[in-house]
This record gives C-alpha cells, sequence and structure tokens, in this order.
C-alpha cells in the first residue's frame, strides 16, 4: 500500500538517529561511535556550507564530466516494441561508473576533517577505483578491501588500483566477497580509528553513510529530472536501476520520490534464479535484520547466520541493501524485482549489439528488466535505465560464460 | 541481587579481582562447550563469557573469528547455545554465564523469546557487541524485566557524557575495550588503561571489567590493579584452536593459561 511522499516528510528522513522507518540506525561497536557522530555533526554542517557545495559541484562538472548525457537508444526502443527507452550515461563518468560522485564527496569531507589515511571496501572494483583515483587526486594514502574470491574475477581492476598508488588487501575470510570486504574494512578502521576516514561505498553501512552517499548520489536523478523534461518533454513514467548496496538506484530515485506519476524499480541479482537460493536479492526473497552497522532487508537463515550470495555481478554479490530502499519497499513507493544471472547476459549483449553501449553486469540486470517492463507499456510513455557503469571490466567473465579463453 | 552483582560484590569484600574467561560456544565442537566451561571454573574463572557464534564478527579479530566458524561448521545455533547453558546450570548454579555476541542472531529468533529462553536457561547477562544503548530500547527492557544484566561497551573513545549514559543503561559491570582495535591485537598501553578506568570509575558505581589485549599473568595482574576484572579471550580460543583434536590435552592448556592469571590476580590482593 502506497502512501504520498512530500517534501516535508522526505526532510525528516533519516530521523536524528538515522532511521528510515523500522531501517537503518547505528549498529556498531562503541570505539567506532564518536567518529560516526563526529562525521554526521560535521556533514550537516558542510552540506549547507555553500564554499562545500561549489567544490563538490566544479569537482564533478571538471574531473567527472557532468552532467551525463540522457540518450535516447532509438534502435532498442525498436527492438523492444513499446515506450521511448531512454538512458542516463553514468559509464561515461571518469572512471566508467557511478561510484565515483560519492568518492569525489567522501574525499572532501576527508579533507575537511583532516584525515590523511582513507580505506574502503568493494566488490566489483569499481567503488575501489573511484576512491584510489580521489587519493591519487588529493594525495591521500589508500587502502582498498576486496574478497579474494572477486580479487580473482576482477583483476583488472585490481591492477587498476595498484597502478593509482592504493594498496589491495585481498580478504580470506568467510564468503570471500563483498561482505568480508567489508568487514576487514571495519576492522581496519576500528584500529586505525583516529587518522583514517572510511570512504563507504553504497547507501548502507551505520548512520550517516547511508544520507551522505544518498545526497552525493542524488546528482544522477536531479540531471535525468532536468534533462527528461527537456528533451522527453516529460517527466519519466519508469525509472529503472539495478541494486546490489543500491546506491546507483536511490541516486536515481531519490529527486523523484514526490512524483507519484514515476514509477520506480530497482533490479536485484536473480542469480540461478530465486528458487534456487543462489542469488543476491534480499529485497526480493529476504527478511529484516541488523549488518554492518544498520537494519535492513537481509540473506539469512533461520539462524540468524548471514548467508552465501551469488550473483554473475560482483557488485551485486552483497547480502543486504541500503535501509532506505527497504523503507521504499514498505511504504510501496518503489518496485523491487529480480532478473537472473542468464537474463542479464542477454541484456549485456543486447545493448552493446543494438546501440553500441557495453553495460556493467551490474547495469545489465537493469537492462534486462527495462526491455521486459517497456515491452508492456506505450509508445509515449518514458523507461529511463540508470547505465551506472560500462562493461570493459566484466569482459572475462563474459568470455569465461561463452566458453572463450582470453 | 543478580548472581553477577553477587559475583563481583563478594569478590570486591574479599579484595579480589574477577578473572572472566571468553570462548565461543560450539568451539571446537558443540559437545566439548559445557565440559570446557567446567574446566574453566575449575581453573579459577569467577564469571564466564560464553561467545554466541556469528558469520559476520566485524569486532573481532582473526582467532576469534575462526572460532566462529569453526563453530558454524556444526550449525552451533543460539538456541544450542542456551541448551549448553542450561546443562552446565545442572551442576553449576554458582558461576555467572555472559552471552557475548551480535544482535542478528537474537532477532532472527525474537528479542522476546530470546530473553524468555535466556532466563530460563540461567544466563545471567547479555552483551550485544553491535548494540549501543541509543538503539536497546527495545532490547533492554526485556532483558532487565528477566533480571537479566544488561551489559555494555566503553571503549577509548567514549566521551565522558556517553560513559555516564552508557553506565546507566547497564547492570553487572561495564566492559572497557581497552584499546582501539578488534580482539586479539597485542596493542595494550597499561598506562593508558589505568587512567581511563580510574577516570570511569569516577563518573560509575558500577564494576569495571577490561578487556582486549589480555594474554598472560602479567598483563592480567596489570590491568587488575586498576579495575574490577579482566577479560580473557583470544589466548584461550588460540589455546582451542591449536589443541582441537585432542580434547584431554585441551583442558590442560586452558587450565595451564588461566591458573597463572589467577594468581598473579589474587596475589595483587595480599
Amino acid at each position: 500500500m502506497s502512501i504520498k511522499l512530500t517534501d516535508e516528510m522526505l526532510s525528516m528522513l533519516p530521523d536524528t538517529r538515522g532511521h528510515f522507518g523500522d531501517y537503518g540506525g547505528r549498529f556498531v561497536s562503541e570505539t567506532l561511535f564518536d567518529s560516526l557522530e563526529t562525521l554526521e555533526r560535521e556533514y550537516l554542517r558542510l552540506k549547507k556550507d555553500p564554499q562545500f557545495q561549489a567544490q563538490f559541484d566544479k569537482d564533478l562538472a571538471d574531473y567527472v564530466g557532468r552532467p551525463s548525457p540522457l540518450y535516447f537508444a532509438e534502435r532498442l526502443t525498436k527492438v523492444v516494441g513499446g515506450a521511448q527507452i531512454w538512458l542516463k550515461r553514468e559509464d561515461l563518468n571518469h572512471t566508467g561508473a557511478h561510484k565515483i560522485n560519492n568518492t569525489i564527496g567522501q574525499a572532501l569531507l576527508a579533507n575537511f576533517l583532516g584525515k590523511k589515511r582513507v580505506i574502503a571496501e568493494t566488490g566489483a572494483g569499481q567503488h575501489g577505483v573511484a576512491t584510489a583515483t580521489v587519493c591519487a587526486r588529493l594525495g591521500l594514502e589508500c587502502h582498498v578491501f576486496m574478497g579474494a574470491e572477486d580479487v580473482k574475477r576482477q583483476s583488472l581492476n585490481v591492477f587498476r588500483m595498484k597502478l593509482l598508488g592504493a594498496q589491495v588487501h585481498a580478504v580470506t575470510s568467510g564468503t570471500r566477497t563483498l561482505k568480508d570486504a567489508m568487514n576487514d574494512a571495519m576492522r581496519d578502521w576500528v584500529t586505525n580509528v583516529d587518522d583514517t576516514f572510511y570512504i563507504i561505498g553504497t547507501v548502507a553501512g551505520p548512520h550517516p553513510y547511508p544520507l551522505l552517499v544518498r545526497d552525493f548520489q542524488a546528482v544522477i536523478g536531479r540531471e535525468t529530472r532536468e534533462q527528461s523534461l527537456h528533451q522527453a518533454g516529460k517527466l519519466p513514467d519508469a525509472l529503472v536501476a539495478c541494486v546490489g548496496g543500491g546506491s546507483n538506484a536511490i541516486g536515481m530515485f531519490y529527486p523523484f520520490l514526490t512524483d507519484e506519476s514515476v514509477q520506480l524499480y530497482g533490479v536485484e541479482a536473480g542469480g540461478l534464479g530465486i528458487e534456487t537460493g543462489q542469488h543476491a536479492a534480499p529485497l526480493s526473497a529476504g527478511r529484516p535484520g541488523v549488518l554492518h552497522g544498520n537494519r535492513t532487508y537481509l540473506m539469512e537463515d533461520e539462524n540468524g547466520q548471514i548467508s552465501g550470495t551469488h550473483s554473475v555481478s560482483a557488485g551485486l554479490d552483497y547480502p543486504g541493501v541500503g535501509p532506505e530502499h527497504s523503507w521504499l519497499k514498505d511504504i510501496g513507493r518503489a518496485n523491487y524485482v529480480s532478473v537472473t544471472d542468464e537474463e542479464a547476459l542477454d541484456g549485456f549483449r543486447k545493448l552493446t549489439r543494438i546501440e553500441g553501449i557495453m553495460p556493467a553486469l551490474e547495469t545489465a540486470h537493469a537492462v534486462a528488466y527495462a526491455m521486459k517492463l517497456a515491452a508492456g507499456m506505450g509508445p509515449d510513455e518514458v523507461v529511463v535505465i540508470n547505465v551506472s557503469g560500462r562493461g570493459d571490466k566484466d569482459i572475462h567473465t563474459v568470455a569465461q560464460m561463452d566458453g572463450i579463453e582470453l | 541481587m543478580s548472581r553477577i552483582e553477587g559475583v563481583l560484590k563478594s569478590l570486591k569484600g574479599q579484595g579480589r579481582k574477577a578473572l572472566i574467561p571468553f570462548i565461543t560456544a560450539g568451539d571446537p565442537s558443540p559437545d566439548q562447550t559445557v565440559d570446557l566451561l567446567h574446566t574453566l571454573v575449575e581453573a579459577g574463572a569467577d564469571i564466564i563469557e560464553l561467545g554466541v557464534p556469528f558469520s559476520d564478527p566485524m569486532a573481532d579479530g582473526p582467532v576469534i573469528q575462526a572460532a566462529c566458524e569453526r563453530a558454524l561448521v556444526h550449525g552451533t545455533s543460539l538456541r544450542q547455545v542456551l541448551g549448553m547453558v542450561r546443562t552446565f546450570r545442572e551442576t553449576n548454579t554458582t558461576t555467572p554465564i555472559v552471552l557475548m555476541g551480535y544482535l542478528n542472531p537474537m532477532e532472527a529468533m525474537g528479542t522476546a523469546v530470546f530473553a524468555d529462553l535466556a532466563a530460563e536457561s540461567g544466563v545471567d547477562g547479555v552483551l550485544t557487541v553491535d548494540l549501543p544503548p541509543e538503539e536497546a530500547d527495545e532490547v533492554a527492557p526485556l532483558l532487565t524485566a528477566r533480571n537479566l544484566d544488561a551489559i555494555f561497551l566503553l571503549a577509548p573513545t567514549t566521551s565522558d557524557e556517553r560513559i555516564r549514559a552508557i553506565s546507566q543503561h547497564s547492570s553487572g559491570y561495564v566492559y572497557y575495550v581497552s584499546f582501539k582495535g578488534v580482539t586479539g591485537a597485542s596493542n595494550i598501553n597499561v598506562e593508558e588503561v589505568a587512567g581511563k578506568v580510574r577516570h570511569i570509575h569516577e563518573l560509575t558505581a558500577l564494576p569495571v571489567a577490561v578487556g582486549f589485549g589480555i594474554r598472560d599473568a602479567g598483563t592480567a595482574a596489570a590491568v587488575g590493579r586498576v579495575s574490577d576484572g579482566v577479560i580473557v579471550g583470544s589466548v584461550l580460543v588460540n589455546t582451542i584452536a591449536q589443541h582441537q583434536t585432542d580434547p584431554a590435552q585441551l583442558k590442560r592448556a586452558l587450565t595451564d593459561l588461566l591458573h597463572p592469571m589467577r594468581e598473579a590476580l589474587d596475589g595483587l590482593s595480599s
């Protein structure tokens, strides 16, 4: 059951303790509390500081290359034969994904707080690369934690990070993927909390991270809103974005939350199929719990142990999701759906062959769902896909699935 | 008066310090845990912190993380851990047991169900690592209503204002984390700890137990001198890892580790 959201309601969220309804919060061990309170206080101050915002906007324009284009995918639209399909081209950002919007913002924060050492977790390596990039630019020491499994399947990004001067720590505990990388980043942070800034890559983690990452990514939706009105002559009828932790999706959705006519679709990784249990779709098939500092939908067993996840895409291979998405699901404002590995690969191939745009495998999930959605809509309707990243990093994975040795 | 409060009061009356060992339930296997609890008591434990295994123990170092993985291989669940406490209580009604773990397994069981079962099983206190008092307004009253002590952490980074607030939410004792880091690291600075614990004593009347970095008689005595108790975890868990295939040897090794600490702590009062 959907409720009508107003700007006033949104201005109250998260509340002063970082809650979006039942979700979010600050579930961390005591040592980190002080740092999180300082970060929250400083961020809320800088958010209103015109100088900070001007610097952020300038970096987004001159360094990232914003605004990113909104592109009408004419041939894909014809092939699908339904609604107009438009692409928000975050893949054209510097470093090839939306992740840089957030790392630019958090690195500015680190600078304002006088922290010289930066840590980050990464799944596919896009956030790790984006963090290593801003650290190189600002001369900050950079440590990236990455699951040993992901180090293997994303070797290109690992080398990119090293070229940028970052130290990459392969994490061998647990399932050796993104969740374990986040555990180790938290462990590093608690040990080096005095001089270290933790740049979290998604809208999860303890308050204020879900808030500040969303604010830095909301530029995606703000631009899309303006571009759609100008280029398509109307607001989009539907927005489609992939959801792992959910940063590109919340960045796209947030500026449209009060526009009731705009349908929001978050696409989770269905892996081998929801019914197999081999997936990474907590909103579609999980339940609320507490992990990594926040309450949110999780994939867990009946005893509250976090489940291993599966997705062809390392960036979506995470058992949790940002708390604001959990809230949007419960109030019915956004729809959360899933597509399988196979469907995502089909989306990857179609966008590549029909539009000459090779999306990241994460993004390919959104492409796959948007094609299904658009097919059932009319030619006057507008569907915008957030093309969160480019696919170069995934070429090895795609080749391997085709049985090709590169 | 709770069992924890009783034990700490009685120790204080004798001028003694509490020795509080920690092991992870289900490590190295669930059928050994109750036996190991008795071994800890015989070796001098006043209170035992029993770890509830969790798949993602963010505040713990590699040693306790590995213990969780060993316990989870055997499928050790919170329900089973409560069963272990129940069995322990059949022959020991004096040594308090504090469950130490992460929130998610308790939430998965249902916090009210957990509180009921914990009280029925003979648990005395609950320390949830990732549950600060700010988020505990649902769980803490459930514990208190069943005469279970809610134990919270204090850290080197905790402000005076928070020390006061956290102490108000706590009962039994407060757990002071001796350094910035994860369990099992060795960067304890005894002088710094002494200064901070003295300061905490000025802000709360609750007993202060200190954990993280206590690994032998020397560190136990140094920390025991300024606190009401010392918590010993990773060094014991490491011993469990080393002797996991030989239960008899394991018991001897744990006893050999705890004995000198017990003696060193008792040496402080004479």
